[in-house]
């Protein structure tokens, strides 16, 4: 028997696992996904919960619902990877797997410890909060439901960091949502970002920078974060700018994972380095990476991650026939932005086309306003939590090439 | 004599150099100069160390990257590369714009 071990049972793992087992033999291969949590969480819902529009318990399912039937799920951490002799050793009664093939799908992660005083100075989780977790998110929605208002300073720490636009979702709720609550004239909100604009794309940029501006949110570009005060309430930069807040609300340094760094198979941050146009190691051939976990200079989110799919399961299954992979990924990247009030915003861009403004054509759906505000972006956003959960998981058909369509753009 | 130098070089719209293989030393030196870097050995170190990482991996180092690679820390880079370190030394280097990704 062959095998195909899979790390890590997230969006890209578990629709790898979904695809993979209607394309091999069960005859011949066996296939393996190990993931240390048995809890998938819908993370685009994370945003939602620090404003109490959604519970961590509206985006958590079983990881197990998600694994097809003939593929084996082991629930342990990982403990090295050894590409060397084809093989992984895992935590639990430190089984050792072999493979003929590795799918890395283990993701990115916050390290609030990387900064000085984030995790570290005692406010924590007291008046410091991050909302890609899930406790994150929980405790700082259990924190602004009594807030009296002040100052809120939202901070990335540095680039790259998993769904680059989420902080400017979280910015465009935060201002809706004092609004709801009669409170807004009471709250300043400060955006810090290490870019030097809204957004890493010139076009997008200067739209969600206008955007920002028109709802009163200051915007405090190329800040570095060296430290937090915690005594003073206020982060610092490396040029020694200062921000004080009352509620620091941080997208914290983004790392891949600890295992990888470990094994040697990582850059700085820990991500794999890999074919940015193949999804295969740069340096073992039976070696593959989907979504967040490698190095891919493209967004790291979902979307991504189902665009890679195709592109990932066709490039391995010619490897196995002893063909060479076609380079075919093209960082296409999809967004819809939650932009307060019932509004949203979708973008839709790749490696070498940033976003632009035009009309997105979706059949029986669309088309959904592209860099502009309308409703139905803010109900395609809503309704994505039943889409991932009922099709995109389980590797079903989407209506979204993989690859960037010009058509509808303007240019 | 500056102006000679990058009348002849090729900018984007942000005013990194478009083709890399393109630099030469006098160039950096002219670049530098029209931004009001005074180069040091320091900073040399720095643009080198852009360079060749840029040869291997085809992106311009991450602050993260070149304060992890090399000796100069986060509070020195600041002081040789003042607005922005990692942008200003691939400017130098002639480098494209870091993305620091998406």
């Amino acid at each position: 028997m062959k095998r195909v071990v899979i790390l890590g049972a997230g969006t890209g793992g578990t629709m790898v696992a979904n695809k993979l087992v209607h394309e091999l033999d069960e005859r011949e291969w066996e296939i393996v996904i190990v993931d240390r949590d048995e809890t998938h969480y819908y993370q685009p819902g994370l945003l939602f919960i620090p404003f109490g529009i959604y519970s961590p318990r509206d985006i958590e399912k079983p990881k197990r619902d998600f694994i097809p039937r003939g593929i084996n799920l082991i629930l342990s951490d990982i403990e090295m990877i050894e590409p060397e002799k084809n093989r992984v050793v895992l935590s639990k009664d430190k089984q050792t797997l072999s493979y003929d093939y590795l799918v890395i799908a283990t993701g990115t992660h916050i390290q609030p410890s990387e900064t000085d005083g984030l995790m570290d100075g005692g406010g924590w989780r007291k008046n410091i909060f991050d909302f890609y977790t899930p406790d994150g998110a929980a405790d700082l929605a259990g924190f602004l439901k009594y807030w009296k208002g002040g100052r809120m300073v939202v901070n990335v720490a540095e680039m790259p960091i998993k769904c680059p636009v989420a902080p400017l979702e979280f910015l465009f709720l935060a201002d809706w949502y004092f609004h709801q609550k009669g409170i807004r004239d009471k709250v300043e909100i400060v955006y810090a970002t290490p870019l030097d604009g809204a957004f890493t794309k010139p076009r997008a940029a200067s739209i969600l920078g206008s955007m920002l501006e028109k709802k009163g949110i200051n915007l405090e570009t190329n800040f570095n974060i060296g430290q937090v005060d915690n005594k003073k309430q206020a982060i610092k930069s490396w040029d020694d700018r200062e921000i004080p807040y009352d509620l620091l609300v941080t997208v914290p340094t983004n790392m891949g994972a600890e295992v990888i760094a470990r094994s040697g198979l990582g850059d700085d941050l820990n991500y794999v380095p890999i074919d940015k146009h193949t999804l295969q190691s740069n340096k073992y051939e039976n070696i593959w990476v989907i979504g967040d976990a490698g190095n891919t200079p493209t967004s790291k989110a979902g979307s991504v991650a189902h665009f890679m799919l195709d592109v990932l399961l066709d490039n391995m299954l010619r490897h196995m026939e002893g063909l060479e992979p076609l380079a075919e990924f093209d960082g296409h990247a999809n967004c819809f932005i939650e932009s307060g009030f019932d509004q949203g915003i979708l973008i839709d861009f790749n490696y070498d086309v940033e976003p632009l403004p035009g009309k997105y054509p979706l059949p029986g759906l669309g088309p959904f306003s592209l860099l502009k505000e309308s409703p139905a972006n803010h109900w395609g956003k809503m309704m994505f939590r039943w889409v991932y959960w009922n099709v995109l998981l389980k590797g079903g058909d989407m209506p979204f090439e993989s690859q960037m369509t010009m058509a509808g753009k303007w240019q | 004599m500056t102006q000679d130098i990058l009348d002849n070089v090729e900018f984007d719209a942000e005013g990194f150099m478009v083709k890399a293989s393109d630099w030469t030393k006098e160039i950096g030196e002219a670049i530098a100069e029209a931004l009001e870097v005074e180069l040091t050995d320091r900073h040399w170190h720095v643009i080198d160390f852009a360079r060749t990482d840029f040869e291997e991996s085809g992106e311009p180092p991450t602050l993260r990257r070149i304060t992890k690679q090399t000796d100069v820390d986060m509070k020195e880079i600041y002081q040789l590369f003042p607005d922005g370190p990692a942008k200003l030394a691939a400017n130098i280097a002639g480098l494209k714009k870091p993305t620091g990704c998406i």
